[in-house]
């Protein structure tokens, strides 16, 4: 992700070996094309090893964690906590600091509603509840899901919204916003899921530490692509999706500092993560069973557990390196022809592998849909991020995302495509 | 390919050269919608004369298949009564929403049969009917408004 991963690429009979692994990859659509699947960053494909340890997990160990002393019971919980701790050092973090949820969604939901909930929840949470005229501050390119929940707790504690812009060129813009003393929260996205663009994290969990407040990291796009380490980046929380990463629909990751875990009150109750229950009521667990009521996902886990095993096999600076270049032939290519414009950085700094763009005035869904008839498949909307795409004056975009399976053959497919789109919709040179 | 099937000549010459296009006075209601998976939008305009629909204008962004199916639209509804517009628009939604199942009676939808192919494409369908659903929606407001405001619209004819 930034300009210095260009060694270690994977070469050809590695990345032939990767897609071998990919039964997905070799199917046809729309008539017999070959699948050029370019929508990782909406969902990635899964690898036999996922789909082979959430199937062996099902067949063999099958039980409800947490609960229960039969055999099954002890071999599922053992298969979920191995899931946890290889995910946590996937991440730079403590077994205790990863707390499973639904999705990122669900993530960055949990820390938004256990904050309204320190209102009421008394002792050490006290210090996390926001009152009328605090800020939460988020920027301009940030998806949807870490913007909605960010609003609705505004709405929840008299909190008031803030946000850095963005550049012409797809930057974060430090100087539109100055941080305050009433400033709580800082939530930003470690690469946007439309631009590829990378914000200047260190700089922003500086920012955010001076005034004290909480660091929240949207790590969806980062984590599946470039090694990450939360306790490197010093951020309080992080979100990402198992689904991204060539892991299992249904699983997602919450990371927090056990500090702030341990402190904060939970956002779901009911069974698994309590304590004490009495009809007067109720103590919970500590973290991470606080934040896993009910019976969790386990073959989701055990899945994301094995996706991570995969990437970490192949390395993911070999993953960023090889996605570095696909995303350089992306741009070189997408910027030379005629009528395409890019949405963000057209450079490699400071970028990953989601490049968006327009190709003259066709609506996204009408190139989209060129695309899709040549076997293409992108993204073609606001990709959940429409405040960013109306401030660059647009309903929505095409957007190619890659992952450690796509071939440069395939950037090609997608250039020559492109030119399809034009000469269909006769868009002028 | 299935892809000349849905873009059509006439699709594409609608799209180009889009029919009634713009917000013009006088108008009875106006209905705005809006796409939320790609952010398309229409604010639509009916003006009734009677039980005719007298105009229809428009100010779309969208794609190539919502903007001429809302020009086509207003082809196929302004001179007409509201209960033949009626008629055409649930001809129409059944069309696009059939999966390619219902054959598009071409007395009834004229050049709208050109929309058989989107049926297609599941993901299409919510584009070739945001249109319509304005349509429906700004007809409804007119015809509350009329009863509501009776005394004021026979005043004003």
């Amino acid at each position: 992700m930034t300009g210095q991963l260009t060694t270690g690429q994977l070469n050809a009979s590695e990345l032939e070996k990767i897609r071998a692994d990919f039964p997905i990859l070799s199917r046809t659509v729309r008539d017999s094309r070959p699948l050029v699947y370019l929508d990782s960053g909406a969902t990635s494909q899964r690898p036999r090893q996922v789909l082979d340890a959430e199937r062996a997990f099902l067949e063999q160990h099958n039980a409800a964690v947490h609960r229960g002393a039969h055999q099954l019971a002890e071999e599922a919980t053992d298969a979920y906590e191995s899931a946890r701790a290889r995910i946590a050092a996937f991440v730079g973090a403590e077994p205790d600091e990863v707390v499973f949820t639904k999705n990122a969604t669900e993530a960055i939901n949990l820390v938004a509603y256990a904050l309204s909930n320190s209102a009421v929840a008394g002792g050490a949470a006290e210090r996390f509840a926001l009152a009328p005229g605090d800020e939460i501050v988020i920027t301009e390119m940030e998806h949807h899901a870490n913007l909605v929940p960010w609003q609705e707790l505004c709405r929840r504690t008299g909190a008031v919204l803030r946000w850095y812009q963005v550049t012409d060129d797809g930057r974060l813009d430090l100087d539109s916003l100055e941080l305050s003393e009433r400033t709580k929260v800082v939530a930003f996205t470690h690469q946007s899921n439309v631009m590829g663009t990378v914000p200047p994290v260190a700089e922003l969990v500086r920012r955010a530490r001076a005034v004290g407040a909480l660091t929240v990291l949207d790590a969806c796009q980062s984590v599946p692509h470039t090694p990450v380490d939360f306790a490197a980046l010093d951020v309080d929380f992080a979100a990402f999706s198992g689904h991204k990463m060539l892991g299992p629909s249904g699983v997602g990751v919450l990371y927090g500092r056990r500090e702030l875990l341990e402190a904060l009150p939970p956002f779901l109750t009911g069974g698994s993560m309590i304590e004490i229950v009495k009809m007067e009521g109720s103590t919970y667990a500590p973290p991470p069973q606080r934040f896993e009521a009910g019976v969790p996902m386990t073959s989701q886990a055990v899945g994301l557990g094995a996706a991570v095993d995969y990437l970490s096999a192949i390395g993911m600076e070999r993953v960023a390196a090889h996605e570095y270049a696909l995303t350089e032939q992306a741009l070189t290519g997408l910027s030379e022809i005629d009528g395409v414009r890019i949405i963000g950085p057209s450079d490699c700094v400071d970028r990953g592998g989601a490049v968006s763009f327009m190709i003259g005035d066709v609506h996204a869904h009408d190139a989209g849909q060129v695309l899709d008839d040549l076997g293409i498949a992108v993204r073609a909307s606001h990709h959940c991020a429409w405040p960013l795409h109306r401030r660059f004056g647009i309903a929505a975009s095409v957007r190619a995302s890659f992952a450690v399976y796509n071939t440069p053959a395939e950037i090609d497919a997608l250039l020559a495509g492109v030119q399809e789109v034009r000469r269909f919709f006769r868009v002028p040179a | 390919m299935k892809l000349e099937q849905m873009y059509q000549e006439i699709i594409l010459d609608h799209y180009r050269h889009p029919h009634r296009s713009g917000l013009r006075e006088p108008f009875d209601a106006e209905s705005y919608q809006i796409n939320p998976t790609c952010g398309d939008e229409v604010t639509l305009r009916v003006a009734l004369d009677g039980d005719r629909v007298a105009d229809v204008s428009y100010d779309a962004i969208g794609c190539s298949i919502s903007q001429a199916a809302t020009s086509v639209l207003t082809d196929l509804v302004v001179g007409r009564t509201v209960a033949e517009s009626a008629t055409t628009m649930d001809a129409f939604m059944e069309m696009v929403q059939s999966r390619g199942k219902v054959e598009p009676d071409e007395k009834v939808l004229e050049d709208a049969v050109a929309f058989a192919g989107v049926s297609q494409y599941p993901s299409r369908v919510k584009c070739a009917l945001l249109g319509w659903m304005a349509f429906k929606d700004a007809v409804g407001r007119a015809e509350a408004g009329s009863s509501n405001n009776g005394a004021q619209r026979t005043e004003a004819q």
